[in-house]
C-alpha cells in the first residue's frame, strides 16, 4: 500500500461518509455543511485522477457557488427565527431496501466487468490542453454553454423577482 | 490490490446511490436538489476516471467541465422556482405541492 492508495482511501472515505451524513441528517443546514466535505472529497479524487483543472473548478464552482446558493435557499425558505431547521423523511424502509439492492447490483456489475484498462503513462498539467481543446474541437459547445448560462441568469432573475 | 479504475467507480456508485436515496426520501425541495448534486458529482467522477484509465484523451475532462456548468445553471433556476413556490404556497415540501395554481 503506497502513499497514493492511502490518500485515495482517505478522500473516498471523506466523500462517502459525508454523503451518508448529507442524506440522513435531519437538519438541513447541517446537511448543507456535510455537502461541503463531500465536494472537497470529490475534488481530492479529481486530483488523484490527474485532473488538476477540474479539481480547481470543482472547488470554485461547487463550494463557492452552488453550495452558497443552496444555503441561501435554505435560509430564504425557512423561518430563520426557528433554531431548528428540520425536514421530514418519507418512504425510508422501501427506499433503503430498493437503494441497497440497486447499489449492490451496480457495484457488483462494476467489479465484475472486464474493463480494458490502458492508463496514461505520464501525468502532465491539463490546463493548457483543455484550453486548446475548448477553442478548437469544442468551440461550438463552449459558445452554446455561454448562451445557456446567460439564459439561466436572466431566467432565474426574472422568475425570482416576480 | 492497488487503486485502479474499479475503486473510483465503486466510490461513484456509492455517491449515486446516496443521491438517489436523498431524492426518494427527502420532503424538502432543497434536499432533493442536494441529492441531484450528489448524482452529478458521481457522473463527473466516472467521466474523469474513464478519461484517466481509458486513454481517451481529454474529452472526459471537458464533459465533466460542461456538467459542472450545467449544474450551476440548474441550481440557479431550481432555487428561483423554489423561492417562488415558497412565496405562493408557504411550503417547500414536495409532497404537499399538488396544486398547479393557488
Amino acid at each position: 500500500m503506497n502513499t497514493y492508495d492511502i490518500i485515495f482511501y482517505l478522500f473516498s472515505a471523506l466523500t462517502v461518509i459525508s454523503a451518508a451524513f448529507v442524506v440522513t441528517n435531519r437538519n438541513i443546514v447541517h446537511a448543507a455543511f456535510y455537502l461541503l466535505f463531500t465536494f472537497f472529497g470529490v475534488a481530492g479524487l479529481y486530483v488523484l485522477l490527474a485532473a488538476d483543472f477540474i479539481a480547481i473548478v470543482q472547488l470554485i464552482v461547487y463550494v463557492g457557488g452552488i453550495l452558497i446558493l443552496l444555503i441561501f435557499g435554505v435560509m430564504l425558505t425557512n423561518k430563520i427565527t426557528n433554531v431548528e431547521i428540520r425536514t421530514d423523511t418519507i418512504n425510508i424502509v422501501p427506499a433503503i431496501i430498493g437503494i441497497g439492492l440497486f447499489a449492490g447490483a451496480l457495484i457488483s456489475a462494476v467489479v465484475n466487468a472486464s474493463w480494458k484498462i490502458n492508463p496514461q503513462e505520464k501525468v502532465i498539467p491539463t490546463t493548457e490542453i483543455l484550453g486548446t481543446l475548448l477553442i478548437q474541437e469544442y468551440l461550438l459547445i463552449f459558445e452554446l454553454l455561454g448562451i445557456i448560462l446567460l439564459i439561466a441568469l436572466i431566467g432565474a432573475a426574472s422568475i425570482a423577482r416576480k | 490490490m492497488t487503486v485502479g479504475l474499479i475503486h473510483f467507480l465503486v466510490v461513484s456508485s456509492l455517491l449515486f446511490s446516496f443521491g438517489l436515496y436523498a431524492i426518494i426520501t427527502r420532503k424538502n425541495a432543497i434536499m432533493v436538489l442536494m441529492g441531484i448534486e450528489l448524482i452529478l458529482n458521481a457522473a463527473n467522477i466516472n467521466f474523469v476516471a474513464f478519461s484517466r484509465f481509458g486513454n481517451f484523451g481529454y474529452s472526459g475532462h471537458l464533459i465533466a467541465l460542461f456538467v459542472i456548468v450545467l449544474a450551476a445553471a440548474e441550481a440557479a433556476i431550481a432555487l428561483a422556482i423554489v423561492l417562488n413556490i415558497y412565496k405562493n404556497l408557504s411550503t417547500v415540501n414536495v409532497d404537499e405541492i399538488d396544486n398547479l395554481r393557488e
